[in-house]
């Protein structure tokens, strides 16, 4: 299966590459009418389709919010579901238009891959899952367990690496996908799973038991997620990181999508006009029109609107804030200021 | 009467290669072999001025970094710490055990299949026509998939059998542990190891190779002691008994290797999370196994009873009238003679089943697809150049697999004299 992407990418890319790099992605995307959006094959909470069939998520409301800014709609999106195997190959020979899909922000990746990570939507790290049971408490005690974790990812070195430097052993259980992965570490096929630790709550959340099973507290990496885009066109890579940033400084300046239509028009924060376009036309400097951000966080509210709709703490995903709080309140978020 | 002897002017003219018909079909052949290394060509062109746009040109140097992940299978000494080009031997050595494996087993299966659906008994045969008829009609990865669901669900976690009020309890005396991730055997230790014979790139363990050689040499001197019991046989008359000197020939060599090197088993044992000691065998390395033999099998079976229906029905009868039993007309007449018919399809059978081994991944079972084609090419990005190792790899494997049956073959075709 993987062959057969592998080889259609191939030919993708070489029939079609040099046409497709004549033109701009922002070009091809409006020319388009509809814009590509990588995200996650099925991770609750941050994409995964509905009872309905529409994608919904944390990852999802970043392509919504894009898709409002440069095509005006939030709904003229085709969520391509790329696998942790073959996300990069997607984007880079440009089936996608950017990729969000929980993919870790690393040195190799940005520069070796020759994508371009434009900012980070969640500070993640990995953790670990087991059956409450089982009777461990600390990741410490894992020496000589089988654990389950998706191939093709970070997780695979930080957990070698993670062993190594503990001096334990483990038997890994390689899968494809979380579902997968999910399957294996109900059957008890592995001790414990691993992955991100948001990951881990989405993936909990889905069980129908999900009190008999604990996160542990260990967070043996970083994983900062975020949006990637091609390397070299720098200005499509601006939409997508300031689109997020309008996402975040929207949250940090109080627009929500309830109050927007109306501080568009009342605010007497320089910051917002600037923002929400009643001001300066901050827009044309990255080929957009004036009312872009507007448009972006409308489409399903601010950074903390996004949180809450989708894995925050009154979902069944129950993630805090934490890292991802505003850096006001104690967390990670800062967005440049828009001037 | 003087005969005209016209003689062909000698020279060449340009136009001859178009409407001579002696060299018409040379300047085709010419021409559209030109035309497709023109259009290879046009396509690897543009397909490297593409990455090389895209800043990602074809560069090998990443089989010399660290690998950094983890197997869990290795046949040869592997770390996290040893490169991708040593990740990719262990694929290989994977890959190539479960075709090993998978290829024996799927032919002795499909020869007993194969035979057993001629069987005039009615419910064997149809037995065998229901197990070929579903077994080749079902694509392989569902096969996989089935038989690792089943091994996932239905065994037990190796947490059943701990403690005193276990809910399962070890097999065959206590020494084997069929879990829903490996089945746990005793396995033999040395006392006395002679160690590691380090051959630069791997470590082959000193014991191993002489019990290979202890099987392999016993295996040979079985075979020339029953060919001199057939010419004695043929010169006399009389068959000396041989049963006796062909058990110490198998077992006397493995048995001598076993006391001096001081081997005992090694029963498993629960501890902490897994079973620690013996041998465990994973349930991907079971499962793959089982359905890859069972699918060839069913194929191999085909080919069999293809190949038996190919030998004349007077063949049988000739026999019979010779007063050769059913079963020595099958062994002596009809099996050597269908063997022409059946080695060159079922060498088709066995590299078939080399490549379908690929669907490892589908399993966990860490073949060359698994960590060249997987987790190296996803760690590195280096997708074409892992997939163009890939291919090679495989290329490289079906050429010998093919080499190797086509040398048997030549043994046992017909002889033209």
């Amino acid at each position: 299966m993987k062959k057969s992407v592998f080889l259609g990418t191939l030919a993708a890319t070489t029939l079609f590459a040099g046409i497709a790099a004549a033109q701009s992605t922002l070009e091809t995307v409006k020319a388009r009418g509809e814009l590509n959006c990588g995200v996650n094959t099925g991770l609750v909470g941050f994409a995964a389709p509905d009872a309905n069939g529409n994608w919904q998520g944390f990852d999802v409301a970043v392509c919504k919010a894009v898709a409002a800014a440069v095509l005006g709609d939030a709904s003229k999106v085709v969520y391509i579901p790329t696998t942790s195997a073959d996300r990069f190959e997607q984007l880079t020979s440009g089936k996608i238009d950017f990729l969000v899909r929980n993919s870790t922000w690393t040195y190799s990746r940005d520069n070796d891959l020759k994508m371009d990570f434009v900012g980070v939507n969640y500070y993640d790290g990995q953790g670990f899952m087991v059956r409450k049971d089982l009777g461990v408490s600390s990741a410490k005690e894992l020496d000589g367990a089988t654990v389950c974790i998706q191939t093709g990812t970070t997780t695979e070195l930080n957990l070698a690496d993670y062993f190594k430097a503990n001096n334990m052993t483990y038997t890994a259980v390689p899968v494809e996908t979380n579902a997968e992965g999910e399957q294996q570490y109900i059957a008890g096929a592995c001790d414990a799973y691993t992955t991100d630790a948001s990951g881990l709550a989405a993936t909990r959340a889905a069980f129908a038991d999900p009190e008999n099973h604990i996160i542990l507290p260990e967070i043996i990496s970083k994983e900062p997620l975020g949006p990637a885009v091609r390397h070299g066109d720098n200005q499509w890579g601006d939409i997508i990181r300031w689109t997020l940033n309008a996402l975040i400084a929207a949250e940090e300046y109080g627009v929500t999508s309830a109050n927007i239509d109306e501080l568009a028009t009342s605010s007497q924060n320089p910051e917002v006009q600037r923002l929400l376009g009643s001001s300066d036309d901050l827009g044309a400097m990255m080929g957009l029109d004036k009312e872009w951000a507007k448009r972006a966080i409308k489409a399903s509210g601010n950074y903390g609107e996004i949180f809450e709709a989708t894995i925050g703490s009154a979902t069944p995903i129950g993630l805090a804030r934490g890292l991802n709080a505003q850096w006001t309140q104690g967390g990670l978020l800062y967005a440049p200021p828009f001037r | 009467m003087a005969v005209i002897t016209d003689e062909p002017k000698a020279g060449f003219r340009l136009s001859m290669l178009i409407y001579d018909t002696r060299y018409r079909s040379i300047t085709i052949q010419f021409v559209v072999l030109l035309l497709v290394m023109a259009g290879a060509a046009w396509l690897i062109d543009n397909l490297l001025r593409n990455l090389a746009a895209l800043g990602r040109g074809v560069d090998f140097s990443f089989l010399s970094a660290r690998a950094g992940y983890d197997i869990n299978q290795t046949l040869v000494e592997y770390t996290n710490d040893s490169t991708h080009a040593r990740a990719w031997l262990i694929g290989l050595l994977n890959t190539l055990l479960i075709a090993f494996l998978g290829c024996i087993a799927a032919t002795v299966l499909g020869v007993i299949a194969g035979v057993l659906r001629l069987s005039n008994n009615w419910v064997v045969g149809r037995l065998m026509t229901v197990y070929v008829e579903i077994f080749r009609n079902i694509p392989l990865l569902l096969w996989i998939l089935m038989i690792y669901a089943i091994f996932t669900e239905v065994l037990p976690a190796p947490n059943a059998f701990r403690g005193e009020d276990a809910t399962s309890t070890m097999s065959l005396f206590g020494t084997t542990a069929f879990t829903n991730r490996y089945t746990a055997i005793p396995w033999v230790i040395f006392d006395n190891s002679l160690g590691w014979l380090n051959l630069g790139f791997i470590q082959i363990s000193i014991d191993f190779t002489l019990v290979v050689a202890a099987i392999v040499g016993g295996f040979f001197l079985n075979r020339a002691l029953i060919a001199r019991a057939n010419r004695i046989q043929e010169a006399t008359g009389d068959r000396p008994a041989t049963w006796w000197q062909s058990l110490l020939a198998l077992f006397g060599p493995i048995i001598a290797v076993f006391v001096l090197l001081g081997g005992h088993f090694e029963v498993p044992e629960l501890r902490g999370f897994n079973f620690t000691g013996g041998l465990q065998v994973s349930n991907s390395l079971v499962a793959l196994w089982l359905a890859l033999t069972l699918y060839t099998g069913a194929f191999i079976a085909e080919i069999v009873r293809g190949g038996i229906n190919a030998i004349s029905r007077g063949q049988t009868e000739a026999a019979y009238a010779l007063g050769l039993r059913p079963n020595r007309t099958m062994n002596l007449v009809i099996l050597p003679q269908a063997l022409r018919v059946i080695i060159p399809p079922l060498i088709s059978q066995y590299l078939n089943l080399t490549k379908n081994s690929s669907l490892a991944i589908a399993v966990g079972y860490m073949d060359v697809r698994g960590t060249l084609g997987g987790i190296t090419l996803n760690q590195t990005g280096r997708g074409l150049e892992a997939m163009l190792l890939l291919m090679l790899t495989y290329l490289c494997v079906s050429l010998t697999i093919s080499a190797v049956m086509n040398v048997y073959n030549r043994s046992v075709k017909l002889k033209e004299r």
